[in-house]
């Protein structure tokens, strides 16, 4: 059995006087896919947040990929640049075209040459299949491109680990089926990837492990076909027979 | 309420309305102008008050026939919903117009019809209008300055030069395009700094040298404008950026900064740099007095800059730190190629209104002894020789101001429009 590439041990967050996180204890080893799940406010996405220092946490340790995530944190930038983002309103740069958006980082954080970054970009592009809209800007697409494109940026980077948060809340119904299409050629390639989502679909498809948080704590945290089959907490049965 | 009604339009009698309504304005015009132009009371058979009211009567009445909710047509539709409302705005638009028509001809043959603008003194304006020979025969002072007549040529050429190299951004080749803004702050003003120092101060190549107390003028204006612009809005960025920083040595000092001078005004600033400080500076250092004004405006500026560049900065959604922070950008790179670029074009209208605030503040300089464009007229109005023509120099001024901040005004639409993107 290999290292776990994220390690959080002990780990308690609070805004202000409010105890957002209690107690979170996780491993995720290499390859793994991971759906975090829960009700609104239970602190899913502090918790992925935490995992590339979006959020600092102030007790209990994080590790990523061999390296601590605390105060003294020097590369956190380099550690970040591993672990690619994608978030629920999207955020590209509105600013920039779709191909700009993409190649950005790759270039000013990775100093690869710029012909390089855009042909990656482009392939990259490509498997989510944008590329035909490379030239345009964010404003001009629609939710689901702009999301699959969110997604070609992070990947752009190379990461070793992905982080979705909520990646398909903000979008219309139709067009959630092409970024959870994405998501899934994404995770049999391979990927590490750690995703809040209330979309149960691809939780049973896709997902090795399932974690199910309340009130800033996990819950559950089970084999995929077990969490559904036979949840063992009260409060799973709950929400699942409400979701469901 | 019978009349009322019967002076009420609806859609389908509008036309014939529209056009009766229409001639009684036209009417009270027509009473208003060969009153005002012609002094033909066209209603003198009316007694007394009523003659004076009559076009206001008359006026009031067209507008009302004319208002309807929705006509169809398009020009009485804006013309109800912009100017005739209700019988208060009717009344209001009817007045505004009537004294625009009544002051126009007082001023139009002040200006034009019996001003003078021959002759070179004093005595060719015998006339009752204006006298723009004051401005013809003082026009070189009032752009250089006591500036030497003979060298003149030398602050155009500067002028020239400065604005030339100005343009240069926009002929730079695509590979140097990276290094435009390290050129427009830093390579452009000391540049333009050396062409200034070197062809308008002279001392070297051969030119002589003349004293910054003799600059004067428009250019002046300009000079100490061009200044004050080009170094205040990277000095405001830094001071907007160190306001939000999470270090709290550069936090509070640029707060500290940005309270300090937003509290002090202008005047006392000017004041301070043209007096006090030099007592601070050691025995054998000097610094010339336009050098320290345009500091002493500089700073000022920079922390209004920097007010209003915080509000662009506050105004991006945190979710672009996010994606910038996601993707393992640091502090620099996050706001040179995410942040400032979105921010700074949310905050183009409010930057022009410092920009032109700065340029109108320029004539305070006067305070220290040094004679823009309006310190020259205080000095010319009190001239012996033309005593009296202060209402000409003042309007020259306006006008001059004018022009130039509708242009910087306009150049800032231009650049909006430019850089707007969508979200």
């Amino acid at each position: 059995m290999s290292d776990p590439i994220i390690k959080i041990q002990n780990m308690n967050k609070w805004f202000g006087d409010f105890q957002v996180l209690k107690n979170i204890n996780l491993e995720v080893e290499a390859n793994k896919k991971i759906v975090v799940c829960g009700p609104s406010g239970s602190g899913k996405s502090t918790l992925i947040r935490c995992i590339n220092r979006l959020e600092e946490h102030q007790e209990g340790d994080i590790i990523v990929d061999g390296n601590e995530l605390s105060e003294k944190t020097k590369d956190i930038e380099k550690i970040r640049a591993e672990v690619g983002m994608v978030f629920q309103q999207f955020n590209l740069f509105p600013h920039l075209s779709i191909l700009d958006n993409c190649t950005l980082a790759p270039i000013w954080v990775k100093k690869m040459p710029k012909k390089e970054a855009q042909e990656l970009a482009l392939d990259q592009l490509k498997k989510v299949q944008i590329d035909d809209q490379a030239n345009k800007f964010p404003g001009q697409l629609s939710g689901g491109q702009q999301q699959r494109c969110a997604i070609a940026r992070a990947l752009c980077m190379q990461p070793k680990i992905m982080l979705f948060d909520e990646p398909t809340s903000a979008l219309d119904p139709e067009m959630i089926k092409e970024v959870l299409d994405a998501m899934v050629s994404l995770a049999k390639g391979g990927m590490t990837m750690i995703v809040v989502t209330h979309e149960m679909g691809f939780a049973k498809e896709v997902a090795d492990e399932v974690i199910f948080m309340d009130e800033g704590m996990i819950i559950e945290k089970a084999d995929t076909k077990e969490f559904f089959a036979n949840p063992k907490s009260d409060r799973t049965k709950l929400f699942l027979s409400q979701i469901l | 309420m019978q009349t009322i009604n019967f002076l009420k339009p609806n859609r389908d009698n509008i036309k014939n309305y529209s056009i009766i309504g229409s001639f009684l304005v036209l009417v009270s015009l027509i009473d208003v102008i060969s009153n005002a132009f012609l002094k033909v009371n066209l209603t003198s058979f009316l007694p007394g008050s009523l003659t004076t009211l009559f076009p206001l009567i008359i006026g009031l009445i067209g507008l009302n026939m004319m208002r309807i909710d929705y006509s169809g047509n398009k020009k009485l539709d804006l013309l109800n919903k912009n100017i005739n409302t209700n019988n208060f705005n009717a009344l209001l638009t009817l007045l505004i117009l009537f004294s625009i028509i009544k002051a126009l001809p007082q001023s139009l043959s002040w200006m034009i019809f019996d001003a003078t603008i021959s002759g070179d003194s004093k005595d060719a304006c015998t006339g009752t209008g204006a006298c723009w020979t004051y401005i013809k025969v003082w026009f070189r002072r009032f752009m250089y300055g006591m500036y030497p007549n003979e060298f003149h040529w030398r602050i155009n050429t500067a002028f020239i030069l400065v604005i030339a190299l100005g343009f240069v951004g926009y002929f730079m080749k695509e590979n140097l395009k990276k290094y435009l803004a390290l050129y427009y702050v830093i390579i452009y003003p000391v540049i333009a700094y050396l062409v200034i120092y070197y062809l308008i101060s002279g001392g070297s190549f051969g030119l002589q040298w003349v004293e910054t107390g003799a600059w004067g003028g428009l250019s002046l204006t300009f000079i100490v404008s061009f200044f004050c612009l080009i170094f205040c809005f990277p000095l405001g960025m830094i001071f907007a950026l160190g306001r939000r920083s999470n270090l709290p040595a550069i936090k509070y000092i640029s707060i500290c900064y940005i309270e300090f001078w937003r509290g002090v005004p202008l005047i006392t600033v000017l004041f301070m740099s043209s007096v006090m400080f030099p007592m601070f500076l050691p025995e054998d250092f000097f610094m010339d007095k336009l050098v320290r004004v345009i500091i002493a405006i500089t700073l000022f500026e920079a922390a209004y800059c920097a007010e209003v560049i915080r509000g662009g900065l506050q105004s991006l959604p945190r979710g672009q730190y996010d994606a910038a922070k996601s993707l393992g950008m640091g502090y620099w790179k996050m706001h040179i190629f995410v942040i400032l670029p979105q921010a700074l074009k949310l905050v183009i209208p409010g930057i022009a209104n410092t920009f032109l605030a700065l340029v109108k503040d320029t004539p305070l300089i006067f305070v220290v002894g040094l004679a823009e464009l309006a310190g020259m007229l205080a000095l010319a109005k009190t001239n012996p020789k033309w005593l009296g023509f202060a209402m000409e120099g003042y309007i020259f001024a306006s006008i001059v101001f004018w022009i130039i901040c509708y242009a910087m005004s306009k150049y800032s639409y231009n650049l909006e429009a430019k850089y707007k993107t969508e979200r």
